[in-house]
């Protein structure tokens, strides 16, 4: 509980504070064999305007903590604890009336398959003349010519025709677009979007992402990305979080995570995924193992059992003590034990065994001539 | 959509056409058919002359081809004209459309049946109102307080009433709660141009006793349906959006649970149209339901009755396919 940094009063005057703030958030979910710790203790900011990545393997708790800050889990038996600062506002403490007047007008949502979470039976420009309309005393005329207006600026043509077509009507990246045009309608301060192309085709992927990104330039959203794509966050976002067994194991921003990786979790998936400029690797290096079980995580630190490291740590500490986020650089967390020395030596004696990703990348030249 | 409605009245007329000679092939190709057209006190010179006015003497192929004539042009009984030169009152004169000849009761197929049907369809709407606000109502509030005790309550005597039988549902209502604990008057069936308060008072135990049966299926039906709908990622988008809880339900959940429910509604009202042959003998109403269990002996009506079944039940899901195609967008129409 190392939360309690932000004062209220003062996030609510002043514009420096953080547009969002989530401070040891828990969501629990009871069930018959036990209680899933579906995201435990969790903390970030996000600042207007910025964009923050979340990264993990499916069960990982990104989709959770996205549906916690909207407040989706209320009314279930989920348990969420800790406090989501919106503005300096805990969205946990309000009572429904007032977070169902921010859901869609303060905080938008872009959900993973446009196809399944667009209504079949009501035409597109409905349903998003309806996102509009929820939070404006607007006439159906008015709703209309802002619809049609926000379906031409997500690139979609021909938007008067367009706006009374149905879902099915669309190809698969016009849906997006559209679902890019509900969420933005009301001009929201935070944007979620929940694996926004992972539904998509590959070459209609990039287009949403361009799209994403001018429309953030130009409405000033901060946008929560959730995805286990790494070339997406790559391309997004301005800092990332990693997650694993519901917990963030490691943050900062996407240069320092990406070039200088300090969790073991973090390295295996960099290596894990293909690169075009690595001439030298052929084969991909999986993480070995499996996520784990959110009902019985892995004593001490979640990732341990994976972990090629957890020798490295004297003493059974892996096993033994749940690791807190440490400090390992500036603005960059890691939830290891590995100390800064230790990685040194590490990097230096195991012959690339931590290997980030600017060695690979640059080293191809010394290996790469024949012999 | 013009065109879609034209294609499906079309393949509806060829569907009764089939439906015909299906009937015909079914009744006629077995024993003696004729046997069937005077009721218990057949002797069998009025076999013999029943034949020979209702054209049984014939095969049944051409039989089928006059029936079908007949509903189009109408047809003497007996087709005999040389009999109608010299003693026109022994010929039965049928006009289009002409269903048939009871020589039971004397009287065309259609114009005794054109009596009856304002029996059943009053006892089928009224059915069909209590089930389906009985049976949508408890099936939405069933899937809404899925696994608490109201939940289990309702699928539970949902699946009483769909297990008991039709006549002892109508027995007992009729039994206990009119004439011993006398909590209606006697059910019994009122024109409703004579009074329409007296029609609906007639038509509650009756209908109730249909409607609890069908209930029970829409209970467990509309329940399904919700859920389904319920587990929907648009609802969360809905949610997401920042809409009440309330028009959530009504506008995004009840839409797509109830445009199924619309297909079953219609198919399952147009089959007690043509009669409920328990619930009409249980309380006696005089429709179609009744007329068919007493013509068991009288095959000209009966033809008649399966045909006008057919052609409800047909016509019903013409109806259902457009409303279809209006309510549900993905339908194509073109």
């Amino acid at each position: 509980m190392t939360a309690e940094t932000i004062s209220v009063s003062s996030a609510r005057e002043g514009s420096e504070g953080p547009l969002l703030s989530v401070r040891d958030l828990s969501v629990h979910f009871p069930t018959e064999d036990g209680l899933v710790k579906a995201v435990d203790g969790m903390s970030f900011d996000l600042a207007a305007g910025k964009t923050l990545g979340i990264v993990g393997e499916s069960g990982s708790g990104k989709s959770v903590t996205s549906q916690a800050i909207l407040g989706l889990h209320r009314g279930t038996r989920a348990q969420v604890t800790g406090e989501i600062l919106l503005r300096g506002d805990d969205l946990l403490l309000l009572p429904d009336e007032e977070l169902r007047a921010l859901r869609g007008r303060e905080i938008a949502m872009v959900f993973q398959d446009p196809l399944s979470a667009l209504h079949p039976y009501y035409s597109v420009g409905n349903q998003i003349m309806e996102a509009y309309r929820v939070h404006h005393h607007a006439s159906k005329a008015v709703a209309r010519t802002r619809t049609i207006d926000m379906l031409d600026r997500v690139g979609i043509p021909n938007p008067a025709k367009r706006v009374d077509q149905y879902p099915h009507e669309f190809s698969g990246g016009m849906r997006q677009r559209a679902m890019i045009a509900m969420a933005l309608i009301n001009d929201p301060g935070l944007l979620i979007a929940d694996e926004p192309t992972t539904a998509l085709d590959v070459t209609v992927q990039a287009q949403i992402l361009d799209l994403m990104k001018d429309l953030q330039r130009e409405f000033g959203s901060a946008i929560i990305l959730i995805t286990h794509d790494l070339g997406v966050v790559a391309r997004m976002a301005d800092d990332v979080m990693v997650m694993y067994g519901g917990k963030a194991v490691e943050k900062g921003t996407i240069l320092d995570v990406f070039y200088r990786p300090k969790h073991p979790y973090t390295m295996g998936l960099l290596k894990s995924m293909p690169r075009l400029d690595a001439v030298r690797r052929a084969a991909l290096d999986p993480i070995p193992g499996n996520p784990p079980s959110l009902i019985n995580l892995p004593t001490g630190c979640a990732f341990h059992p994976r972990c090629p490291y957890r020798t490295d740590v004297p003493g059974d500490r892996c096993r033994a003590e749940v690791p807190e986020l440490y400090r390992v650089g500036h603005g960059q967390e890691a939830r290891c034990f590995l100390t800064a020395s230790d990685r040194t030596r590490l990097e230096f004696l195991g012959a690339g065994r931590v290997e980030s990703l600017d060695d690979s990348a640059f080293r191809p030249h010394e290996s790469g001539e024949p012999a | 959509m013009f065109a879609y409605v034209v294609r499906r009245v079309a393949i509806g007329v060829v569907l009764l056409f089939v439906m015909s000679f299906v009937t015909f092939l079914m009744f006629f190709s077995g024993p003696d058919p004729a046997k069937f057209t005077c009721g218990k006190n057949c002797t069998p010179e009025l076999i013999e002359q029943n034949r020979k006015a209702l054209g049984y003497d014939k095969p049944w192929p051409v039989a089928w081809a006059n029936f079908v004539t007949g509903i189009f042009t109408g047809r003497d009984y007996p087709n005999d004209p040389e009999l109608k030169q010299t003693h026109p009152e022994l010929i039965a004169r049928c006009d289009a459309p002409c269903l048939g000849y009871s020589h039971l009761v004397n009287a065309t197929v259609w114009s005794t049946m054109k009596q009856k049907i304002p029996v059943s369809a009053s006892l089928a709407l009224a059915a069909f109102v209590m089930w389906i606000i009985m049976g949508v109502a408890a099936g939405v509030i069933a899937a809404l307080r899925k696994g608490s005790l109201v939940d289990r309550g309702i699928v539970g005597v949902a699946l009483i009433f769909y297990a008991f039988p039709t006549f002892f549902i109508g027995l007992f209502l009729y039994q206990y709660v009119s004439l011993k604990w006398g909590w209606t008057p006697v059910p019994a069936y009122t024109p409703l141009k004579d009074s329409p308060g007296l029609w609906l008072q007639g038509l509650l135990l009756p209908g109730l006793t249909l409607a609890l049966f069908y209930a029970a299926g829409y209970v467990r039906l509309t329940r399904t349906f919700v859920l389904e709908s319920l587990s929907e990622d648009y609802l969360r988008t809905a949610r997401a959006k920042g809409l009440a809880p309330g028009r959530v339900l009504v506008k995004h959940t009840m839409r797509a649970a109830l445009t199924p429910i619309v297909t079953i509604a219609g198919v399952d009202l147009a089959g007690l149209l043509g009669g409920a042959i328990i619930t009409e003998t249980v309380f006696n109403y005089d429709g179609l339901g009744k007329l068919a269990f007493n013509s068991i002996l009288d095959l000209p009506m009966t033809v008649g009755i399966v045909m006008l079944l057919s052609a409800f039940v047909i016509a019903a899901n013409i109806v259902v396919d457009c409303l279809y195609a209006v309510i549900d967008p993905r339908v194509k129409v073109a």
